[in-house]
């Protein structure tokens, strides 16, 4: 490896954040093609099967983790909390934060139609949401967005901006005519059945 | 009710899915008719629920009332006819809302399960977490006055002064009111004119000694010693005496 590579490995070793080409740049005083350059020689060293700790393009930047086969053994050495599995609530937040935050919890549970205090606590106490400021909307409530180790769990190379559009997710997804459609089909298909008593006795 | 049941535990389980839940899932996977769901049974059984937590969570209990008022909507609509529906015009806006709002639901839904799909493709990822154990530089400070011991003898002498001013003791006097004096005072007021209004009575006497002067005249109600008479609220209030000999009793006492 050359002298420039050395020292990025250096950089992404020491550090836990991922760092961008500016910040490397910055601290190993290279220019950033000499740092692009050398984060090809760094990958190439640290790829899967070739060692155990594997460069990333994640978050924006690069850094270092533990190789995919070598997981099971880490898991069994540390508990990483953010790793535990979510319940649906939580997974749903998490899906509002990262793709309406920064947003606060007022809103979230207007958009989930019910109370998001507990996932909130839950994926705070997990790392995976922070704070980031105060609503100007009336009670300024605390506003929250995904963290970067958000985007390290799942795996996110250029953070939100590696999340599918909505649009994206599913033919299946019903927009709010296809609902609306809906409803009032079931409406006009149950409209005919006015006379049947058995509708109007649930009424009361 | 079979229904019944299945809606009741549905709505238990409030913390992990939520009423748009499960109102999207009645609408579009058409579980159930919406004709039938017993909209009085479910209210209840959520009260019920309420009264059992013992404090009332009010974004819940909003989220609830608009659900309900989405079902009592729609089947109000199965008993009109077309016509008569199209008539309605706040009711076709809520319903547009409520689409709206059950389709961003659904898309939340959509993008949790694609993050759930996510976390399965990319396995566990083990990371080196937490602060980072080498602090980056401090910043180089700039502040030309840092090192000035002036400078430094002017911003304590700042601070000094401002715990000066918010440290300034307020003294508060409790003031002590006898009723017995007012009980007195009312008493004679009476006695002296035969008749007289409360106005006249408290004349002179300040705000806080108006009210005792009140509770005095209560006083003297219960006691049976005047009669206060008054014709409208905010209207001047009558006081005479009950009678001479009570009076002197109880002033005696």
């Amino acid at each position: 490896m050359s002298a420039n590579a050395r020292v990025v490995e250096a950089l992404l070793f020491v550090t836990s954040e991922p760092l961008n080409e500016r910040a490397l740049a910055q601290a190993s005083d290279l220019s950033e093609p000499d740092v692009e350059e050398a984060l090809m020689v760094v990958g190439q060293r640290h790829a899967q099967g070739v060692s155990g700790v594997v460069l990333e393009r994640v978050s924006g930047g690069w850094a270092l983790r533990a190789a995919d086969e070598t997981a099971m053994a880490c898991a069994r050495l540390l508990d990483q909390l953010a790793q535990r599995p979510l319940s649906r609530a939580a997974l749903e937040t998490l899906a509002v934060v990262a793709y309406a935050g920064p947003v606060s919890r007022p809103e979230i549970a207007r958009i989930r139609g019910v109370a998001a205090d507990h996932p909130v606590q839950s994926l705070l106490e997990r790392g995976l949401i922070e704070e980031a400021g105060r609503s100007d909307r009336p009670g300024n409530p605390l506003l929250y967005r995904t963290t970067t180790r958000f985007d390290r769990v799942f795996g996110l190379e250029e953070g939100r901006h590696s999340l599918p559009l909505l649009d994206e997710l599913g033919d299946d997804l019903p927009d709010a005519s296809a609902v609306r459609d809906r409803l009032q089909a079931m409406a006009a298909t149950q409209g005919v059945s006015i006379e049947a008593p058995a509708a109007a006795e649930h009424l009361s | 009710m079979a229904t019944s049941s299945a809606l009741a535990l549905e709505l238990d389980l409030e913390p992990f899915a939520g009423p748009f839940d499960l109102l999207l899932a009645l609408v579009l996977r058409d579980v159930v008719d919406l004709g039938e769901i017993p909209v009085a049974d479910v209210c209840l059984r959520y009260l019920a629920e309420i009264e059992e937590q013992g404090e009332l969570d009010l974004e819940s209990a909003s989220e609830f009332l608009v659900l309900v008022a989405a079902l009592l909507e729609l089947k109000i609509r199965l008993l009109l006819t077309p016509d008569e529906v199209d008539d309605m015009p706040d009711a076709q806006e809520a319903a547009e809302e409520l689409a709206a709002r059950l389709a961003e639901y659904a898309r939340a839904q959509a993008a949790a399960a694609w993050l759930a799909e996510r976390l399965g493709e990319v396995g566990t990822r083990v990371f080196r977490d937490g602060p980072p154990a080498l602090r980056p530089p401090r910043p180089q400070l700039e502040d030309e006055g840092t090192g000035d011991p002036l400078a430094l003898a002017a911003a304590l002498r700042l601070v000094i002064t401002r715990t000066d001013e918010v440290s300034e003791p307020i003294h508060v006097l409790r003031r002590r009111i006898p009723l017995g004096r007012l009980l007195d005072h009312v008493r004679r007021a009476v006695r002296e004119t035969g008749s007289c209004t409360f106005d006249q009575a408290v004349k002179g006497l300040g705000r806080t000694e108006q009210a005792a002067a009140f509770w005095a005249v209560l006083d003297l109600i219960r006691a049976g010693e005047v009669i206060v008479e008054q014709d409208a609220p905010f209207a001047p209030i009558r006081m005479r005496a009950a009678g001479h000999q009570s009076v002197v009793v109880r002033a005696a006492a």
